[in-house]
């Protein structure tokens, strides 16, 4: 792929709808390659969030005045964007929570542990290249219930052992849970696959959706997981709101982590009866402007259109995979061919320690992330200690490479 | 502006490339573990230590360049000095590391531990360059357990 490399979108355009990517760091223009960590905002996000407090800013369901009517409006219409966005058939799947982790807690909690389908002695399987979020939930679960925990491994190139599934999958399977996109390889799992094999023991399907909901098409009957969850702040939306998707009948047999406000149709001294599904979930007065803010977000990809976010995202993580073949001693790790991977590339170099090179980027305005990035298993799997990443979403383009690469030649002059 | 070269001095690249007194010792009287989870800096101090003396010190682990120099000119600094003397030494180290960029250094008292100077300009590698003192630290008040900087 040559520099000319097509770019599907206007990205300079697109650069004014943010207002962070204005501003200067240590007197050079901002290069933001942290996507996987948390994404920037839109102006569209952050005035939809402050119109909500500067003009109709009330609690929702129960407040008896306009004001309220308007917010819970709102706060409801996002959740139905968020479900078209994502293919569910019924806004009622799709749960506000504060974030992936929470959503992957609430299914810890409120599926294995609470919930009747898991028992004691069965079998719950992950994989290798989980984010920390989606290991120690299910740490809790074992050390509470007495499930066994299996896992697949991955290969050198970063993707997973397909074929481990079919020994570790067995009748006392009731859980099999995988990272749609990793965030350290950017290896794309096929959780079609692993979904259909969790269904022919009668196991559920729980997909940590943080990095693939927000960079590419995502359609959950497509997939037909029955759970899925992912982060509005990676995906241009705010922080402090989250999702958790369920099929409507596995929600049913789920039970909420919170107990509170909102999630009960009724309580009396000792007792209470719980909300209907998704409401159940959602116990105190929820994140109404996050919500809001995130409806903004899907609007915003919805308008570029997933599809276009994903073929852009492989122009440019080529192009990256490219430039970055030609700086001495750096070695990329994860999927070498663009249709298995997301915009996430992690790389070590032999003369520079990840985190060397995250502060000469620095000083050339360019940041990356450095580190185990909350995957230590992984890690430990490649005998890693960190690694440094870049990652790319709608805002960044091939320039964004140009200069990432060239500070990259700054860090071999550095440690020449 | 910050300036990479404040921060990555010879002196510091040259240590990062061949660390000093980085080896196990067999006969340590004290040691002790530190690790900085953010990036993955590992670091095991050896200490030789004859009444309050610091007769020999020693270092092994991995990490950043910043870490790594600075484990290896602090076994240096302090082989030598009694206990007394190496924690003074860490907080004159420890008070230009995070004072601020550009003030006035002691230079007779700090010697070499002077290029460290332009970590002040970088707040996050603060960790990387104080995790071989504080584990130093650790060794020498002989508490069990892994230093561990949040
Ligand atoms: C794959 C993956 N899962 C889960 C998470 C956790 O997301 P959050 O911190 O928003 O809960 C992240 C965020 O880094 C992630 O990349």
């Amino acid at each position: 792929m040559a520099r000319t490399a097509k770019v599907l979108f206007d990205v300079p355009e697109i650069k004014k709808d943010f207002p962070i990517l204005q501003r200067t760091v240590r007197d050079k223009p901002l290069t933001y390659l942290d996507s996987t960590a948390t994404s920037q905002k839109p102006r569209q996000v952050i005035d939809a969030m402050t119109d909500y407090y500067s003009r109709y800013n009330a609690n929702v369901h129960r407040a008896i005045y306009e004001l309220g009517e308007e917010s819970t409006r709102e706060y409801e219409g996002a959740r139905e964007r968020v479900a078209a966005f994502i293919g569910a058939k019924d806004p009622m799947e799709v749960a506000y929570t504060k974030s992936t982790t929470e959503s992957l807690n609430l299914v810890a909690y409120g599926y294995a542990l609470k919930g009747k389908r898991v028992q004691k002695g069965d079998e719950i399987i992950g994989t290798v290249l989980e984010h920390h979020s989606n290991h120690v939930p299910w740490h809790f679960v074992r050390d509470l219930k007495g499930v066994t925990l299996k896992y697949v491994d991955v290969d050198e190139d970063g993707r997973l052992k397909m074929e481990q599934y079919d020994d570790l999958i067995t009748k006392r399977t009731k859980v099999v849970t995988v990272a749609q996109v990793s965030n350290v390889l950017g290896t794309i799992n096929d959780v079609k696959e692993i979904a259909k094999r969790a269904h022919e023991v009668g196991a559920v399907c729980v997909v940590d959706a943080a990095q693939s909901v927000p960079h590419m098409p995502v359609d959950v009957r497509e997939l037909d997981c029955d759970f899925l969850a992912f982060s509005g702040h990676k995906m241009l939306g705010p922080t402090g709101v989250g999702v958790l998707y369920g099929k409507k009948e596995v929600l049913e047999e789920t039970e909420p982590l919170l107990g509170g406000g909102e999630m009960i149709s009724e309580v009396h001294l000792g007792t209470a009866k719980w909300n209907d599904v998704p409401y159940k979930f959602e116990g105190g007065t929820p994140p109404i402007a996050e919500v809001i803010g995130l409806g903004a977000a899907v609007d915003y990809l919805t308008k570029l259109g997933m599809p276009a976010v994903r073929q852009h995202e492989m122009n440019v993580t080529g192009y990256a995979l490219q430039e970055l073949s030609n700086v001495a001693g750096l070695r990329v790790y994860g999927p070498k061919d663009v249709r298995q991977r997301g915009g996430v590339v992690s790389f070590t170099m032999a003369k520079a320690h990840p985190h060397d090179i995250a502060s000469i980027l620095d000083v050339e305005g360019v940041c990356i992330r450095s580190g185990h990035h909350c995957a230590q298993p992984l890690m430990d799997r490649y005998d890693l200690a960190a690694t440094a990443r870049a990652s790319f979403y709608v805002y960044n383009d091939l320039e964004d490479v140009d200069r990432l690469a060239a500070a990259l030649q700054k860090v071999n002059e550095v440690f020449g | 502006m910050a300036d990479l070269r404040e921060l990555y001095q010879e002196v510091i690249l040259d240590h990062t490339k061949n660390p000093r007194n980085y080896r196990t010792m067999a006969d340590a009287t004290a040691q002790a573990d530190g690790n900085n989870p953010l990036c993955g800096d590992r670091v095991t101090v050896y200490l030789k230590l004859d009444g309050d003396r610091i007769v020999d010190a020693s270092f092994q682990g991995q990490g950043c360049a910043i870490s790594k120099s600075s484990a290896s000119i602090m076994t240096e600094a302090v082989k030598g000095k009694t206990r007394a003397e190496a924690e003074v030494l860490f907080d004159r180290f420890h008070e230009m590391i995070t004072g601020k960029p550009g003030a006035p250094v002691d230079g007779k008292a700090l010697g070499k531990l002077a290029v460290f100077q332009g970590v002040s300009e970088f707040p996050l590698r603060v960790k990387c360059a104080s995790l071989a003192w504080h584990t130093l630290r650790s060794a020498l008040a002989e508490k069990p357990g892994i230093v561990t900087l949040e």
